[in-house]
Formats: structure tokens, C-alpha cells, sequence
């Protein structure tokens, strides 16, 4: 599926909040949370460039997946880092772990379920904990009411994360002319989201 | 060039004929090294003057312009003998060689007098700049060695050097960095550039790195420059005082480099090449970007 104007456009504005986060969002905060951030914004930003220059075949390379782990492993780890001090070296653990499981189930071949199940924990893992952390922190009080928009742009990046595992193990959840319609504006609409919770949260 | 085509050319209105100058300034390429010279006075954070900044810009580019319209000019039988370039003016007879020969001649003296005038240490970079691609690149070395391409690369390094020199009236080390920084990412742009058009070359008689050394051992270089351009920059900015911000994007955008250079030597494909070709530009572009800030 050839990639249009418009969602290159999508795809840059992408990139250009990704970049935001880095340079500016993630200004005044721990050390262990601003390279957690740099890591997962870093990532989508250079993903971003890399499916605007190449297009949709982008997502045919097998790194795809991996690529698409790392996102909302390193930003779970920032939020963990940041806001539950008694979880950070078990969360790290978790993520060094999860991370070197899913490089290794998709660079060697296994065969059954084992890939896809290494890669529905780590992803749904990472995932809740980017939506239920700031949504819980900010119905407590114990951060602003916009900080809930980062746990939407955890659901939205736990779904775009999931589509297209799937659709690079071979199962899509839905057509991948579908997937491949609606991610630029989903990577637009997590990307918002997460700097906007940032900022405001 | 064929009687027709010279009848055509001389009933050219002057508009359309120097609208044919354009497409020999290469346009993209002279605009990165303009962004480069601006980003090189921009660096140095001292206040901007404006008029200052928009003269260097004209005199930068005719200079830029100049060599790179000379460089069509001698290579217009090289141009002809390469799909890619075949429809230029140069090569299609659009424009005569005596024609370009003397836009290039007027773009280059205008730029480079102007440099001078503005400031002579900032004119002498321009100047060198410009020998270096026109003299030492395209008349002597292009056609005799793949090496020529290092020659070139000092040629690009010129505007960034010439914009801190402008700013900061003398070279300097952080200059000299800027200026390594855009020498050893230039092997990135034009060895990827070899690699995916290695036929052209090869059927033009233009001795490149793939055709010397084979692919691999390109491939390996194109990693090595990548290193030392993503470290060049990465020393400037450190020494410039970059806010730390800026600085963690830029090792962001350079980890991405890196990457991907490494991507071209341990799994080469065609599709690599051309993100890092691409990828490569618009690095270049946001690091310049981000050093002006």
C-alpha cells in the first residue's frame, strides 16, 4: 500500500512532538526517567523519519517488531522510575528481560506459540503500565488531571504496538490495509497525548 | 548539440535561460551546504546581525552556485553518459557549454569578491572552498581517483568553516570540528550515492569507491565516516555549550546514523542504502538545525 502525502505529514508532526519530548519535554526530571524517555521518544522519532523515507514497506523489516517493543518498554520504565521508587530495579529487570525475550524469539526460529505469547506479555505488561499508571496517579491527585492523557496515549500505543505485532507474526487482528490506514494517524494521536500529559499533567 | 537545438536556445527569452541555471546549481544540494554556512554563523551564538547574515547567504551561494555550475560544465560529457543526469541542461544541449562556462565564471567571481569584501578571512574560506571543488576536485583528481572524493569533501566542509569564521573572525577549533563534522558525513551521502548508482558510474568512466575497493570495504568506510561525523558534531556541540536538550536529540538523530551505517555493512540490501542515503540529508539538515538554536 503506497503511502500518501497526507500521511507523511502525519508521520513529520510525529516526529517533530517526538523530538519536542526529548529536547524540551523531559527537561527537570531524574536521570533515570530522561534517558528512559530519550530512549522511547528517541525511538519513535527515528522510526518515524525511517517509515517516511521508505514508506510502508518499512514495516516489512523483521526489526519492526523489536522497534516497536522498545517504545513502550522504555517509556513504562520512566513512569515506574518516576513515580514508584520501590518498583525500579524489578521494572528494570522486567524490561531487560522482556526486551532480550522478544530479540531472541524473532531472531531465532521457534516454532509454536512461544514467540507471540513472549510478545503479548511484554507488550501487555508495558502497556497497562503506561495506561493504568498516570490514569491512577491522576484520579489520586497525585498529579494533574491532563497527566491522564498519557495513560490514553498508553491505550492508543498498546494498541498500535499490538496491531502491528501481530501483523508481523502473521496474524493480524484486523487487514493490514486497515492497519496500515489508520497508524499514521495513531502514532499523531499517541504522540499528542503523551506530550500533552507530559506538560500539562 | 544538434543546429536545431542551438536555434532554440538562442530564441530563448533571457528568463527561461537563466531559469535553465538553476537546475546546475543543484538546488538541494547547494541549499544544504547554504544551511551548513548559516548554521556555522549561527553557532557561534553571538547577536545575529541580519543584513550581515542575508549577504553571506548571497555571496555563499553564488560561490556555491558558481562551482557547482563549473562542475556541470566540465562535466557535461560525463553528465550525458548517465541516465540519471542525461535530461541536465549541460548534457541536453539546453544551454551551450560556452553559455554555462561563463554563468559559472560570473556566479563564482560575484560570490567570492563578495566574501572578500565582507570580510576577507570569511572571503579566503569561500575561495578555498571553491578551488578545492573546482580545481583539485573536478578538473584534476575526479576522472584519475576514487581519492577525489575526499578533496570534494573539503570543499563541502568550506561554507560551515566560512560561516564561524564569519561570526567569530578567526578559525578556530570548533570551527575546524563543524567543518570535519560535514567532511566525514559527505563519504556517508556520496558512497551510498556510488553504491546505488554503481552502473552509472561505471558506464560514465568515473573511478568510485565501489569500483575500486568493492562494496564491502564501501560499506565499512561509510560506517567509519558515519562514527566520526555523528563524534564531530557531537565535540562541537559539547564545546559550543548546546543546552542538554539539544544535545540529547542529537544523540538521538546520531544514534540513528550509526544504525543505520551499521545496517549497510552487516546487512546490506538496497533498501538500506537508500535510507541511509536519505536518512543521512536529513540528519545533516537537524543538526544544523539544532547547532543555530
Amino acid at each position: 500500500m503506497k503511502m500518501t502525502s497526507l500521511d507523511r505529514i502525519l508521520l513529520f508532526l510525529t516526529g517533530i512532538l517526538a523530538a519536542y519530548q526529548v529536547a524540551v519535554g523531559v527537561n527537570g526530571l531524574g536521570e533515570g526517567p530522561i534517558i528512559a524517555y530519550t530512549v522511547g521518544f528517541g525511538v519513535l522519532l527515528v522510526a518515524g523519519l525511517l517509515l517516511i523515507i521508505l514508506g510502508f514497506e518499512a514495516l516489512d523489516s523483521p526489526v519492526v517488531v523489536i522497534v516497536s517493543t522498545v517504545i513502550p518498554l522504555a517509556i513504562a520504565l520512566g513512569l515506574v522510575w518516576e513515580h514508584l521508587a520501590s518498583f525500579r530495579t524489578s521494572y528494570l529487570v522486567f524490561v531487560i528481560v522482556g526486551f532480550l525475550a522478544v530479540t531472541l524469539t524473532r531472531s531465532i526460529p521457534i516454532s509454536g506459540k512461544i514467540p507471540t505469547l513472549v510478545l503479548a506479555v511484554v507488550h501487555g505488561i508495558a502497556g497497562l503500565t503506561i495506561f493504568l499508571l498516570p490514569s491512577i496517579l491522576a484520579a489520586n491527585g497525585t498529579m494533574k488531571p491532563a497527566f491522564a492523557l498519557v495513560g490514553l496515549g498508553g491505550a492508543l500505543i498498546g494498541l498500535a504496538g499490538l496491531l502491528l505485532s501481530f501483523l508481523k507474526a502473521g496474524k493480524p487482528i484486523v487487514p493490514r490495509e486497515t492497519i496500515l490506514k489508520i497508524l499514521p494517524s495513531l502514532l499523531l494521536l499517541m504522540t499528542i497525548c503523551f506530550v500533552a500529559g507530559f506538560k500539562f499533567g | 548539440m544538434t543546429a536545431q537545438s542551438s536555434i532554440t536556445n538562442h530564441q530563448l527569452p533571457i528568463t527561461k535561460k537563466i531559469a535553465l541555471y538553476l537546475p546546475l546549481t543543484k538546488p538541494s544540494q547547494s541549499g544544504l551546504l547554504l544551511a551548513t554556512g548559516v548554521a556555522g554563523y549561527m553557532s557561534a551564538h553571538t547577536p545575529p546581525s541580519l543584513p550581515l547574515l542575508l549577504v553571506m547567504c548571497a555571496s555563499l551561494f553564488l560561490a556555491i552556485g558558481g562551482s557547482t555550475i563549473l562542475n556541470m560544465w566540465y562535466d557535461h560529457d560525463i553528465d550525458a553518459k548517465m541516465r540519471r543526469t542525461q535530461k541536465r541542461p549541460n548534457a541536453s544541449g539546453q544551454l551551450t557549454r560556452a553559455e554555462i562556462f561563463r554563468g559559472g565564471m560570473i556566479a563564482s567571481v560575484l560570490g567570492i569578491g563578495w566574501a572578500v569584501a565582507i570580510h576577507p578571512l570569511y572571503g579566503f574560506v569561500v575561495f578555498l572552498g571553491w578551488f578545492f571543488d573546482v580545481v583539485v576536485y573536478t578538473l584534476w583528481l575526479k576522472r584519475r581517483t576514487c581519492w577525489s572524493i575526499v578533496w570534494g569533501g573539503i570543499s563541502g566542509a568550506m561554507p560551515i568553516l566560512a560561516g564561524r569564521v564569519l561570526a567569530v573572525g578567526e578559525v578556530e577549533i570548533i570551527g575546524l570540528l563543524l567543518a570535519a563534522s560535514v567532511l566525514f558525513w559527505i563519504p556517508t551521502h556520496t558512497l551510498t550515492f556510488s553504491i546505488k548508482f554503481f552502473d552509472d558510474y561505471n558506464a560514465a568512466g568515473v573511478p568510485t569507491f565501489p569500483s575500486t575497493y568493492g562494496f564491502e570495504t564501501t560499506r565499512a568506510i561509510i560506517a567509519l565516516s558515519s562514527i566520526i561525523a555523528a563524534a564531530s558534531i557531537g565535540t562541537a556541540s559539547v564545546m559550543i555549550g548546546v543546552q542538554a536538550g539539544i544535545l540529547r536529540l542529537l544523540i538521538v538523530l546520531s544514534s540513528g546514523l550509526l544504525l543505520l551505517s551499521f545496517a549497510t555493512v552487516f546487512r546490506p540490501s538496497e533498501r538500506v542504502n537508500f535510507s541511509l542515503f536519505k536518512y543521512a540529508s536529513l540528519y545533516m539538515l537537524a543538526a544544523m538545525i539544532l547547532l543555530s538554536i
